[in-house]
């Protein structure tokens, strides 16, 4: 085991979706998304993004492509037009998710080619 | 629907395609289109000017002035690049129209007279706009409830300044079997843009799911320009030549299968990683992408590359569309205002702490108070977008912007507070600069009604001109 921020096995895209944001998380191997659909929970992610977040998270899989959605309810501080925060689109979000530090399995690591 | 045959002769059809899109929303650069038909083959230039916001803002520009409305870009656009699109025969789809495509269409038009462009057709869709039409629409049995809340719309029905129907695909295709080259749209479906042509060139029908699956994805995977050639791409230190990025390509085959590409030469990368990037880009249930022409399945297709800078693409699944369209409603939802200074270090962050208490507490001096709803805080610079996201907390930047807003309702309340910001150059705690822009004034809030309403309700329109012939 090693801890690693999520950056080193998974790339993200974010932006609005209504008064909330979606975070795409792309694993960067089959063995890192396996560990991912296990341990990226929808509430590692509500608990990351508290102070960011105030509605739920949900979670949706496309395993053809190694994406992990979530959806973050409240993410905007009101949303689109009605949002007075720097980043009213969630376009960071998924670079803050990439923050997010977890203890990862060597073989994971092993298999997971750097950035 | 169609008067005119929406598709091609079998005869005369082709067995590939290239579509473009070279504008992913208003704003975006002029070179993505402009490099599109100058530096390689293409069928198709589609161009996304839309916006939630924009369509509200365009309405109030056509209640000034009848002939506004549209997005003029893409005027512009058309002038710089018109003489390649006739040379090479090169078709555009650009929702510019906003809401009033017909004075864009006039406006396009006199681009085509001044550059003596005879005989070029120019098709206009309308229909989408449904703002007069609310009331009929409700007597007619329609709720227009938010599809995220549920309330009837009722609760805001006097202050809705836009109401935009997203069509889909068909009437671009029917625009396109009247042999126009030009068309140019209100409110539809941004992956409609691609998926239009497609239908035009292939002879698709509306049961054919699997195949409007394969163009609405290939219609998504495009829709942002360059956020699937590396554009706002993870691994960004991988992108070569950002400053003359690609702007994306589709190639596709009448089976529904297609290859994501760019033209040769240019900078960005398409590999399965940028292409996925942009697939989870606004991504909601992947099983179920609805739009009004299919339900696609985003977990259903395979990903390969096909060499350099080519990713194909296959096996994309569709179901039957819902009965209903989505409409999108912008409404007045008050007002608010922001404003930001510059603080400098030492000691930047509780410099810049107590200048924000000593603004709220001037304010509340005075007889206006914001509730905690109401009003922000940010000290950006020291970790604002990533805020209680640990270990991302900076100790002691060198400086940091302060930036505070308030909203609410009442439009005095607000301009109140944008005349406190600037005194604390003066009257703060030394090293505040960064106010050039002045008071920070009251904007308009435009809150958004997403609703659903039945599709025998709504009528496409597609109406075909000429240019160098009188407007009949």
């Amino acid at each position: 085991m090693s801890r690693v921020r999520l950056s080193r096995i998974a790339q993200a895209r974010s932006g609005d979706k209504g008064e909330g944001s979606n975070v795409g998380v792309i694993a960067r191997s089959a063995s890192a998304y396996e560990f991912l659909k296990e341990t990226l929970t929808p509430e590692v992610v509500e608990w990351h993004f508290e102070r960011i977040n105030s509605g739920g998270v949900r979670r949706y899989a496309a395993d053809n492509v190694r994406v992990l959605n979530f959806l973050l309810e409240d993410s905007l501080g009101g949303g689109g037009s009605a949002s007075l925060r720097t980043d009213a689109q969630g376009k960071t979000h998924g670079l803050a998710l990439l923050r997010l530090e977890l203890e990862v399995p060597d073989a994971v690591l092993e298999s997971t080619p750097e950035p | 629907m169609a008067a005119v045959p929406l598709d091609r002769p079998a005869d005369r059809r082709r067995d590939r395609v290239l579509v473009a899109n070279g504008q992913g929303f208003w704003g975006d650069s002029i070179l993505g289109p402009v490099r599109l038909v100058e530096e390689g083959p293409l069928d198709y230039l589609t161009l996304d000017y839309l916006a939630e916001v924009t369509m509200s803002i365009m309405q109030k520009l056509r209640a000034r002035r009848p002939d506004m409305g549209y997005a003029t870009d893409f005027v512009r656009l058309v002038d710089r690049i018109l003489p390649r699109l006739v040379e090479r025969d090169v078709k555009v789809i650009a929702n510019a129209g906003g809401v009033n495509p017909r004075a864009c269409k006039d406006a396009v038009l006199e681009v085509l007279e001044r550059h003596g462009a005879r005989g070029v057709k120019v098709a206009i869709v309308e229909g989408d706009d449904v703002l007069d039409r609310l009331d009929e629409l409700m007597e007619a049995g329609e709720t227009f409830a938010n599809m995220d809340t549920g309330e009837p719309l009722a609760a805001v029905r006097d202050r809705v300044t836009s109401a935009n129907v997203y069509l889909g695909a068909f009437p671009i295709a029917e625009a396109l079997g009247t042999g126009a080259q030009i068309v140019i749209t209100g409110r539809g479906t941004d992956p409609g843009l691609v998926l239009g042509p497609l239908i035009h060139e292939f002879g698709w029908t509306p049961d054919d799911w699997d195949r409007l699956a394969a163009g609405t994805v290939a219609g998504h995977i495009v829709e942002c320009g360059a956020q699937c050639t590396g554009g706002n791409y993870t691994d960004w230190r991988r992108v070569p030549d950002m400053a003359r990025i690609g702007y994306p390509i589709v190639e596709a085959s009448p089976d529904g299968s297609f290859v994501v590409t760019k033209h040769e030469g240019t900078g960005g990368i398409v590999d399965e990683s940028t292409v996925v990037h942009q697939l989870a880009y606004e991504m909601g249930d992947p099983e179920n992408y609805v739009t009004p022409d299919v339900v696609a399945d985003f977990t259903s297709f395979r990903l390969a590359g096909d060499g350099a800078n080519r990713v194909r693409v296959s096996g994309v699944a569709g179901k039957a569309p819902t009965q209903t369209y989505k409409v999108s409603m912008s409404y007045h939802d008050g007002w608010k205002a922001v404003g930001q200074l510059t603080v400098c270090g030492p000691e930047a962050l509780d410099k810049a702490r107590l200048c924000s208490d000593i603004v709220w507490e001037r304010l509340a001096s005075d007889g206006f108070e914001y509730a905690p709803e109401e009003r922000l805080t940010e000290f950006l610079g020291a970790n604002v977008c990533h805020a209680g996201i640990r270990a991302a907390d900076a100790a002691d930047p060198p400086e940091v912007v302060l930036r505070l807003g308030v909203k609410g309702p009442d439009r005095e309340r607000v301009e109140r507070f944008g005349m406190e910001l600037v005194p604390l150059v003066t009257s703060g705690p030394p090293g505040v600069t960064g106010f050039a822009g002045g008071r920070p004034k009251a904007t308009e809030i435009i809150g958004f009604w997403p609703a659903l309403v039945r599709k025998e309700q709504i009528q496409a329109r597609v109406s075909v001109f000429e240019s160098g012939r009188p407007v009949a």
